[in-house]
């Protein structure tokens, strides 16, 4: 069993030399005073560097990333995290930029900041990026504001609600929330597309805007884009495109030609930028025209042959962060539009495309699939006929898949489908790959009709077997305690 | 499913026993069943005023949240302590373990509850549209 | 540069396996009015070996801070980053992996973040801690916001010791009602606490205290705790981590909510990001806190593992009822703390952190002595701001020497003292101030 850091404390004697301050000694009573010094000594680990290194090079050895293997999570674009994305990231001429030096001082990093804004305006057909947002749901809450201060500055004071679809992704009616608006659904039709009657019928004077993505979450491309724009439009309200599916069209097709006003997209999802293990990520948030004057500040613009940071916008929504955005992230980004360039670009979606639409055809005589067309980036299948044949859920299946040595899935989203399984094969991913995955599902619904007892006792191989959730919510232990037992 | 049939019923699964002007509130067998695991009860606080149609209660599943909304207005006379501990009582006997007692403001608003025949149709119709 | 395995003849076998012979067809659901019509407008793709030069010509236009003597503080810090904590965060298994929301294959993950969160909790002495959220200002909003949530009120105190950065971001935040920062002037460099108790009287959801303050001064604590609580509102507090390895943390100060930068902690300064929030309350404010949060459990053969815990607080399950919508959070910077807290241990980082103090300490001597006294005559931790009218020329002076001064502030100049200073650095500062 793994231990915790803290249960391998000893009295290290091999520490950091710091070397001593070639200063006077200091009295802290005197220079600080008693009532705001530590009472006690420091409670963290204390271990020698090797002890150090072990523990979390063994913790490394029990994680799973994209350079182990296949990744196929719907929504999350688990491709390559290229290794000059990271040389570039940690040029000690970048990575060791105070954010308040001298502009004079800083010029390669604006540069960056300015041209891959330039870029991602190009890539999705917007006038104007910030690329403050530090992650996508922080880029929605950024463009959800604009939404709010637009319509504040127009004196239409009776918006108080935002629409999503009923397949959206649960940040985008957490980001309406949080801005302060209401939330209402609109259902999607049989064909998995939003339902326009349903749309039309819930627009209306009160409704602040439309937050879609396209494709949707169940990875169909919305055909009647053009006409959800003009009805959201026509009503007043604003359409707001949610990128996290950016992956499928780059090169084909452009929200700003779709009709959206704004648009966040995802660095660490289509910009292949890496997960981290669930961060740091960057959510860029570009606008038409009409909202530019609403970006939060500052923004990097040329001045002559210099880059400044602009704070001069009196109708800026103010900052959404401290500094300027995930800085380390975005040369990452940068670094991989370059290496791409366009023609890359459109040849990653086409690629993504391809590796859905051939992984679903191989999928579909064992998975139920509910939209079983043409698809782009991602598809779902469901646990339909494994669940009615012998109980087996979508659950059971992803946990079987890991004694596969595959990250399964995403499983129960979105939610209008039961059992849902969401597979989104990156374009990193050769046919050989993907190949191997079909059999080892093949193999875990045949399993599921010969021995289901097999599948839903999975994962058996893995370092810990399934873990006891209810118990970790009912009484929560979220620290180490000395007096815990182990 | 169990329906009890001395009880109201809510198109929002919750169940009502009146009893005079007091009227006890709890979740159905439904509700408990797609919730899973219930691991916490955020009760209401006692005495609180309360309105037909806010939500007084929230109840976490390992995997859901959900709103437990009154259908009468009234004051929070009594709430049931035990859920605090063992959250697990409202899986194990969801019509025994009531969340709150209201005393009712208005009692002629049960009026608008469904009876058990009309709720148990109407988590038939639920089921398949959940497919 | 590519990173698309398949060769042409595969992807065409690929297509034909499907009955299609061209890739466009896969396009066909994409009506053609919306369809683009001409090639990105990108710089043409390049090379491994054409990018690096690229790189390395657009790093050469910058002057890193971190490689020069570095007297600029202000909610960034030039702290030391131990080769090791370099080294172990260029593990793949580390940076290339996804939320661990697959527990049985994230065991290390897991326990990474359970160990995080221990770790803040000792720091601040608060009782529970998230697994990150994006950086200090963000953290104080969401603290706000929870505070409002929880005590149904939505008055936030605010002096305007705080970064202005963060009143910045607050007021940004604040667009969305859910809580109203008023904002305090303070002339004499910390807290003023009567104005506070004037504003705090009138129902305040909660008091926010940064301490060390924006100026690097250490607020009356004590008094605003007991303000803020008999008024029947919550203490937050914003604070530096470094410094709590000398100072009374939030949780023997009583506060219900501390938040902060954790930068400080092995992470490069990085041009402002990425960088890491961290956030720790009270036990009962637990679920109610913003966040991931890993928690201990069991598996099927009873052995011990982590989980990501109470999620139905988290969007993707409370949806348009959660307080907060984060989902992706700083887990990388998280983890880069937790490993320069193990290398570091209680004794190293109080040695750091005396050392930050001492030389902040001579070097206010020095400069009091070269006729630059404080602005505000208070105590400090590591930064304070010095007495000048001049500090822009003083700042040039020191960059033709290849030093980069502190930040130009109303009134004077903002400095900041980490362990990589020296005394010879300090006293080439002062010289500068000097005229020399």
């Amino acid at each position: 069993m793994s231990m915790l850091i803290f249960e391998k404390s000893r009295r290290a004697s091999n520490k950091m030399n710091i070397p001593p301050a070639e200063v006077e000694p200091v009295d802290v009573t005197k220079t600080i005073g008693e009532e705001y010094l530590r009472n006690g000594e420091l409670p963290l680990p204390d271990v020698n560097e090797v002890e150090a290194v072990r523990h979390y090079t063994a913790l490394s050895k029990r994680a799973y990333g994209v350079d182990d293997g296949f990744y196929p999570l719907g929504s999350c674009t688990m491709k390559y995290n290229p290794k000059i994305d990271e040389w570039a990231a940690r040029l000690p001429g970048l990575a060791g930029l105070h954010p308040y030096q001298p502009l004079e001082t800083v010029q390669g990093a604006l540069q960056i900041m300015y041209e891959t804004g330039q870029w991602l305006c190009e890539i999705t057909g917007m006038d104007e990026f910030s690329l403050q947002p530090a992650a996508g749901a922080h880029g929605e809450m950024t463009g959800v504001m604009m939404i709010k201060a637009y319509h504040k500055k127009r004196g239409d004071e009776g918006r108080n609600t935002v629409l999503v679809p009923d397949s959206a992704h649960g940040t985008n009616p957490a980001t309406a929330n949080v801005v302060g608006y209401k939330v209402v659904e609109v259902k999607s039709d049989e064909r998995g597309l939003v339902d326009l009657q349903d749309l039309e019928s819930k627009l209306g004077p009160h409704i602040a805007g439309l937050m879609l993505t396209n494709p949707n979450t169940l990875g169909l491309f919305e055909e009647n884009i053009l006409e959800i724009s003009r009805l959201v439009h026509e009503s007043g309200g604003l359409l707001y495109y949610d990128g996290a599916n950016l992956n499928a069209i780059m090169g084909m097709a452009r929200p700003g030609d779709m009709g959206f006003d704004i648009v966040h997209v995802n660095l660490h999802k289509t910009f292949g930028t890496p997960h981290g293990g669930g961060g740091p990520g960057s959510g860029p948030v570009g606008v038409k025209q009409h909202l530019t004057e609403l970006l939060p500040v500052p923004r990097v613009i040329p001045q002559g042959d210099q880059f400044i940071l602009d704070y001069n916008y009196p109708d800026s929504i103010g900052k959404v962060k401290q500094f300027y955005g995930n800085f380390g992230v975005i040369v990452k980004a940068y670094t991989y539009i370059r290496a791409l360039g366009g023609e890359g670009l459109k040849e990653a979606s086409q690629q993504a495309v391809l590796n859905a639409n051939y992984v679903k055809h191989h999928l579909s005589d064992e998975y139920y699939i509910p939209f079983d067309r043409l698809c782009k980036h991602e598809f779902v299948a469901t646990a339909k006929h494994q669940m009615d044949s012998n109980k087996v859920s979508a659950l059971d299946i992803a946990k079987s898949l890991l004694d596969y040595g595959y990250h399964p899935p995403t499983i129960y989203f979105p939610l209008i489908v039961r059992e849902a399984l969401m597979i989104e094969p990156p374009e990193t991913e050769s046919r050989e790959r993907l190949d191997d995955f079909v059999a080892a599902m093949k193999e875990i619904a045949k399993a599921a009709r010969e021995n289901p007892e097999l599948v839903k006792g999975a994962p058996h191989h893995t370092v810990v077997r399934r873990l006891d959730e209810v118990k970790a919510a009912r009484t929560p232990v979220v620290r180490w305690e000395e007096s815990q037992d182990a | 499913m169990k329906v009890p049939t001395d009880l109201l019923y809510t198109n929002e699964h919750e169940w009502l026993k009146v009893e005079g002007d007091r009227a006890i509130l709890g979740i159905t067998d439904f509700a408990q069943e797609h919730l899973g695991d219930i691991v916490f009860v955020e009760l209401p606080e006692l005495d609180a005023q309360v309105a037909n149609g806010e939500a007084v209660a929230v109840v976490e599943s390992v995997k859901a949240v959900a709103s437990v909304y009154t259908p009468v207005s009234g004051k929070v006379m009594e709430i049931n302590e035990s859920l605090e501990d063992s959250p697990e009582l409202l899986n194990q006997e969801p019509y025994e373990q009531f969340i709150a007692i209201i005393e009712m403001d208005d009692p002629s608003e049960v009026e608008e509850l469904m009876t058990p025949e009309e709720y148990e149709q109407f988590c038939r119709e639920q089921e398949q549209e959940l497919g | 540069m590519r990173f698309t395995p398949n060769t042409d003849a595969v992807v065409q076998e690929m297509l034909e396996s499907l009955g299609l012979q061209h890739i466009e067809e896969l396009f066909e659901d994409i009506p053609d009015e919306v369809k683009m019509d001409r090639p990105l407008d990108l710089p043409p793709e390049m090379s491994e070996i054409e990018l690096k030069s690229l790189l390395t010509a657009l790093a050469a236009r910058n002057v890193p801070a971190a490689d020069h003597p570095c007297f600029l503080g202000a909610g960034a810090y030039d702290s030391y980053i131990p080769a090791a904590l370099e080294q172990l965060l260029l593990r793949s298994e580390f940076y290339t992996s996804y939320t661990p929301y697959q527990p049985e294959i994230s065991q290390g993950i897991l326990q990474g973040i359970f160990e995080y969160q221990t770790m803040i909790c000792q720091l601040t002495e608060m009782d529970v801690s998230n697994a990150s959220l994006y950086d200090g200002a963000t953290a104080l909003a969401e603290a706000c916001t929870l505070a409002a949530v929880h005590t149904r009120k939505k008055l936030v105190v605010v002096p305007e010791t705080v970064h202005p950065e963060y009143k910045q971001v607050l007021e940004t935040y604040a667009l969305s009602g859910h809580f109203e920062p008023v904002f305090v002037p303070c002339p004499n460099g910390i807290m003023d606490l009567n104005a506070v108790s004037d504003l705090a009287k009138n129902q305040a959801a909660a008091l926010v205290v940064q301490h060390p303050n924006f100026f690097g001064h250490l607020e009356p604590v004590g008094a605003a705790a007991d303000l803020i609580h008999e008024a029947g509102g919550l203490l937050i507090m914003a604070v530096d981590p470094l410094s709590l390895a000398i100072l009374k943390p939030p949780g023997a100060w009583g506060a219900d909510i501390a938040v902060g930068e954790g930068q400080p902690l092995g992470n490069p300064l990085s041009f402002g990001g990425p960088y890491l929030g961290f956030m720790a309350v009270t036990r009962p404010l637990m679920r109610k806190i913003p966040g991931r949060i890993v928690g201990q459990t069991t598996d099927l053969e009873d052995r011990r593992g982590f989980v990501l815990t109470l999620q139905a607080r988290e969007q993707h399950i409370r949806r348009e009822k959660a307080g907060s919508n984060i989902c992706s959070n700083q887990a990388l910077n998280a983890l880069a703390a937790a490993i320069y807290l193990t290398l570091m241990g209680p004794r190293g980082l109080k040695q750091i952190a005396l050392r930050c103090h001492q030389l902040a300490v001579y070097a206010q001597k020095r400069l009091e002595e070269a006729g630059f006294p404080l602005l505000y005559n208070q105590p400090f931790f590591r930064e304070f701001a010095v007495k000048t009218p001049d500090a822009g020329s003083i700042n040039r002076r020191l960059q033709e020497q290849g030093i980069i001064g502190g930040l130009e502030i109303e009134g004077g100049m903002l400095l900041a003292f980490t362990e990589k200073r020296s005394r010879q650095d300090i006293d080439r500062l002062v010289a500068a101030f000097k005229g020399e």
